[in-house]
């Protein structure tokens, strides 16, 4: 065998490794019922949430794992890139000036971010009383409780709540600010990719959306990959680009690694 | 909806004028009656508000947003607290819209929104945090040293303009206030108020000229109110 082809044979053979290295992930997992969530997820890895059945609602927040008084802010995130919708190739900016996660794919195209969650008493009056007495695991939870039980792992609480991304979910606003939740936005089997950018605590559920009119308590399957880590984010990466602001954030994230690690 | 009041500043109990640039805090009693006034037009009153018995107990933009179904803050909208307890209610309006979908500005924030060279310019997060580590502290609740940049949530705008689109844009625009426009809202509990007067320079929510607002406060309004 010649050395070149060895070189190609080596070559092609790296190429294969490093899809399956991208493509498999690391970690995967389905949550059912109103599932709940939470972990620390390393920069450069991609967290991809998948809606399983069709008009799925995961609520998230996200926090600096290293430093979490650094957390999710919406107006920095929507006035940051002029967007009332979440999607690629945007950006999730904390209150820092930087970037906790990037939206790398997205098959929906409208998400969430300012209606928040919903909370024990809009749960009892939309959908009834249905507790655990009675309906042992199907009883229904609602965002609020979900986020505190998670943030409190973590040594988070109720000063750590804010206005929570709604993935999937499409809300519109007319003229006037009024607004109207789009049922049928998210198809099964949409997904997003979200890719870490700074070490970020993750917390999230599946309790439907708080404007969400069905009037049946209906939280959708969702899986849960991480993929692995896929190096520094290039020149010509879209989301670094989608924006000048985000070209700024990114340039603050990466200093901001520079010199802690 | 633009609304006016019939209370007179001549029978406030309480009168503040607020530069742009500084903070203020002050514990607002259930009942009473807070007036902010924009006094030059197109200010920023940037404005968090806590149960002053529970800072954990505190303004939530998304609350409030779902609650009423709508973005803009005007006469008849209810402030909600993360514990889902109304804080305040807008009873006059003589701007008509508020924002708070566009938080504060921060020094950090500034870098990428507009330059990395703007880090140095003042803005509204120092205040509030100075502001918050000097609350008033009511009852040995938690407000103090500890209360701070944790405690900084996404806050209203009074007087700022941040239309959104059908399309899912969003933009700063020009202010819909003009000089002499005020907002009053009555506490339904006892309410520590912490205001920034926005000093951003960067973007037209000041018309960049930042001015000084008014704060006022009347006891009992019912016996004062025609």
């Amino acid at each position: 065998m010649s050395s070149s082809r060895a070189t190609r044979r080596d070559t092609f053979l790296k190429t294969i490794l490093d899809t399956m290295k991208t493509t498999q992930p690391i970690y995967s997992r389905v949550l059912t019922h109103a599932g709940m969530w939470s972990g620390v997820i390393s920069r450069g890895k991609t967290l991809r949430l998948t809606d399983l059945e069709g008009g799925a609602n995961v609520g998230m927040l996200l926090y600096n794992a290293d430093v979490p008084v650094e957390r999710y802010n919406m107006p920095d995130t929507l006035k940051g890139q002029h967007i009332f919708r979440l999607r690629h190739p945007y950006c999730i900016h904390s209150d820092m000036g930087r970037l906790l996660a990037s939206i790398t794919a997205d098959t929906v195209g409208w998400h969430d971010a300012a209606c928040g969650c919903s909370d024990a008493r809009l749960v009892e009056e939309k959908y009834g009383h249905h507790p655990y007495q009675t309906h042992r695991n199907d009883f229904y939870r609602n965002g609020r409780d979900c986020f505190l039980i998670e943030l409190a792992k973590w040594g988070l609480g109720k000063r750590d709540l804010v206005p929570n991304i709604n993935f999937f979910s499409k809300v519109t606003a007319d003229d006037a600010g009024r607004l109207t939740f789009v049922p049928g936005n998210s198809k099964p089997d949409d997904y997003i990719d979200l890719r870490m950018e700074l070490n970020t605590l993750v917390v999230l559920n599946t309790c439907p959306h708080p404007l969400d009119p069905d009037p049946e308590y209906h939280p959708r399957k969702v899986r849960l990959e991480v993929f692995p880590a896929s190096g520094p984010v290039p020149a010509d990466d879209p989301c670094r680009l989608s924006r000048p602001e985000n070209e700024r954030a990114m340039t603050n994230t990466e200093n901001y690694i520079r010199l802690r690690y | 909806m633009l609304t006016e009041s019939q209370l007179d500043p001549k029978t406030a109990v309480y009168r503040q004028i607020v530069p742009a640039g500084e903070w203020w805090s002050h514990v607002v009693r259930q009942g009473q009656i807070l007036r902010i006034v924009d006094l030059e037009g197109n200010q920023a009153a940037d404005t968090l508000f806590y149960d002053a018995h529970d800072p954990a107990n505190r303004y939530s933009a998304s609350d409030t947003i779902r609650r009423q179904g709508a973005l803009y803050l005007t006469t008849g909208t209810v402030l909600y607290s993360t514990e889902g307890n109304p804080l305040l209610t807008i009873v006059a309006d003589t701007c008509g819209r508020h924002d708070t979908l566009g938080g504060a500005c921060s020094r950090e924030s500034n870098t990428m929104r507009y330059a990395h060279e703007k880090e140095y310019m003042h803005a509204c997060r120092d205040s509030f945090i100075r502001g918050a580590q000097e609350a008033p502290c009511e009852c040995g609740c938690g407000f103090g040293d500890d209360f701070g940049k944790r405690d900084i949530t996404c806050n209203i705008n009074f007087f700022m303009n941040v239309p959104v689109t059908p399309e899912g844009g969003l933009t700063f625009e020009d202010g819909v206030s003009g000089p002499g426009r005020y907002v009053e809202l009555r506490a339904e509990r006892d309410i520590l108020a912490l205001i920034s007067n926005c000093p951003q320079l960067n973007n037209p929510c000041n018309a960049y000229n930042p001015t000084p607002i008014e704060v006022i406060i009347w006891d009992h309004p019912t016996d004062s109110a025609t």
